[in-house]
């Protein structure tokens, strides 16, 4: 019986090697893939991506326009309200996709499906890491495009330094969504308020539409530890004085290397925790 | 020799499937888990029964590494699954009416990402085999969240049964279903652990599924085992007649010696001392 069994395609499961980069890479991308199927079963999902980002570039690019008619030159300086906000979408939105990507796991109950399986931390980690990039571009590009056409800004018109811009808004934006995702798998869906607020706070202190020296002195030193603020200067100084100074951003990717392993040790921190204190059980039940 | 046939299928270990020595879980001062001590034997189903609080749920999740034991072992293949649950995953699975699969994707969406996550090669194949084995051809391409219970049970069965698992842990598995479908479920369980010689371990307290699935039942009480033995040897040291009046008697804190005198005297003389 077990042997005419066999004979049949699917009888049996052929399982690749589980261990190494391969099969890390392929459990990431199974997950990907899931959040791919996600986003194609709803238009409407895809629609909101871009709608959000392209209301805000909208609103702050007529401001923008408006300034550069009536005030003095500094403002009038082409792009420094419209990039910022774009720059700013770019923190934002990789981190609220990490987030709610996280959080629409506990929302379908699947994340005992998931922990169960042979995915490793690090790979979940990785699989939302990686996904909120791909979320980041569907998003960002049609409204990048839109910006040029409506406003003439041209956001590749900051060169080379804006990859460097991209990495470091992006590592900090995975930092601050591995803390709240290890903070909702601990409390549960109560705090998934933090996964909104945690960005917010770091738009005053990161100085997204004005310089650091606008700060009190002792709020410079906040600022300035945190590096999406060194981003937002760059991108003033080559709009403004078409200067870019590259110690500032190795600066920030420093201090990005000691967020992010920070940020994974809280994951690692909750998740133990969760497992500890039985918290994973309940969002199953 | 190719990669994928040198994988061909989980090796055979000689380490027993489950070993749990002196667990415990406390919660608070709570304790869920007290003590416990099992060896669960390749290609035996084991039913972990108990009442609400009994410590079930708890335990599996254990075995799954979903929670972390205060204290005591636990070992799967040998493997301590608080430290070294990657070396085992893709030998074990889990089906739990509590957790679900994405609602929004179609069963076939949701196999296909579990196939990636269990690495198995010939996901297509397999996906129709195991589609076609719990009949749920037809449903491949609906969404998940527009199924009934019963079929959801199935699916979820579906993804547990994805990479022929060598041991399968079972919360509750025909908990809200109906009658017919449950029997069909049974069966089906029944059915792979023969076929596979995998190990099922399950936790319930549905007394007909204990009785007609386990090889072996432990019964559970407050975190303790009160009982470790096969249905039928259960039901004659209780002197009872079914699963579900041993476990009674159990959870209403009556010990086998207190039915003795029962066991001796025809049900129609116990009935009217009792009445």
């Amino acid at each position: 019986m077990k042997d005419q069994a066999l004979t049949i395609p699917g009888a049996d499961p052929v399982l690749l090697p589980q261990s190494g980069l391969r099969a890390s890479a392929r459990r990431i991308f199974a997950l990907v893939r899931r959040y791919i199927y996600l986003l194609r079963s709803s238009g409407i999902r895809l629609i909101e991506l871009i709608y959000w980002p392209f209301l805000q570039m909208l609103t702050w690019g007529f401001l923008q326009k408006y300034l550069a008619s009536t005030t003095n030159q500094a403002a009038q300086a082409a792009g420094v309200l419209i990039g910022g906000v774009l720059l700013w979408d770019i923190l934002f939105r990789t981190k609220i996709g990490f987030s709610t990507t996280f959080i629409e796991e506990m929302w379908s109950r699947n994340l005992g499906n998931l922990l169960t399986s042979p995915l490793r931390p690090l790979e979940l980690v990785g699989a939302l890491s990686l996904w909120s990039v791909i979320r980041l571009l569907v998003s960002m590009i049609p409204v990048a495009i839109a910006a040029y056409f409506i406003f003439g800004f041209n956001l590749l018109g900051l060169g080379l330094p804006l990859v460097a811009f991209f990495a470091v808004l992006v590592l900090t934006s995975w930092s601050l969504g591995l803390i709240s995702a290890g903070v909702i798998l601990r409390y549960g869906l109560g705090a998934e308020e933090l996964a909104w607020s945690l960005a917010f706070l770091l738009l005053p202190l990161c100085c997204v539409y004005y310089p650091v020296s606008v700060l009190p002195e002792w709020l410079q030193w906040v600022a300035l530890a945190l590096p999406p603020t060194h981003v937002f200067e760059g991108m003033r100084s080559i709009l403004l004085h078409h200067v870019f100074d590259p110690t500032e951003l190795w600066y920030a990717l420093a201090l990005n290397a000691i967020y992010l392993v920070m940020g994974y040790l809280a994951f690692s921190f909750f998740l133990r925790s969760a497992r500890v204190n039985g918290s994973l059980l309940q969002l199953g039940e | 020799m190719t990669e994928r046939q040198a994988t061909k299928q989980p090796s055979a270990s000689s380490a027993a499937p489950v070993l749990v020595r002196d667990l415990v879980k406390v919660y608070g001062k709570v304790t869920a888990v007290d003590h416990i001590s099992f060896t669960l034997e390749p290609g035996t189903t084991v039913a972990l029964l108990g009442g609400n609080g009994a410590g079930k749920t708890t335990t599996i999740a254990m075995l799954l590494g979903l929670v972390v034991p205060t204290s005591g072992e636990v070992r799967v293949f040998g493997a301590d699954i608080s430290k070294d649950r990657e070396q085992v995953a893709h030998r074990m699975n889990f089906q739990s009416p509590y957790v679900d699969l994405p609602m929004r994707l179609t069963v076939r969406q949701n196999l296909t990402v579990y196939s990636g996550l269990f690495g198995v090669a010939n996901a297509v194949e397999r996906i129709d085999y195991v589609a076609e084995n719990l009949q749920i051809t037809a449903l491949l391409d609906r969404p998940t969240g527009k199924l009934s219970a019963g079929q959801k049970t199935r699916v979820g069965l579906a993804k547990a049964f994805l990479n022929a698992p060598e041991l399968l842990l079972l919360d509750e598995p025909t908990a809200s279903l109906d009658p017919d479908t449950a029997d069909w479920i049974r069966e089906k369980l029944r059915d792979y652990a023969q076929r596979r010689r995998a190990t099922l371990l399950l936790a319930s307290h549905n007394m007909t599924e204990v009785e007609r699935l386990a090889d072996r039942v432990i019964l559970l009480d407050a975190g303790r085992i009160i009982e470790d033995g096969a249905p039928r040897a259960l039901i004659e040291t209780y002197g009872r007649e079914t699963l579900e009046e041993v476990f009674l008697d159990v959870v209403r804190g009556r010990s086998s010696r207190d039915n003795a005198g029962d066991r001796r005297r025809p049900p129609s003389l116990q009935l009217e001392e009792a009445s």
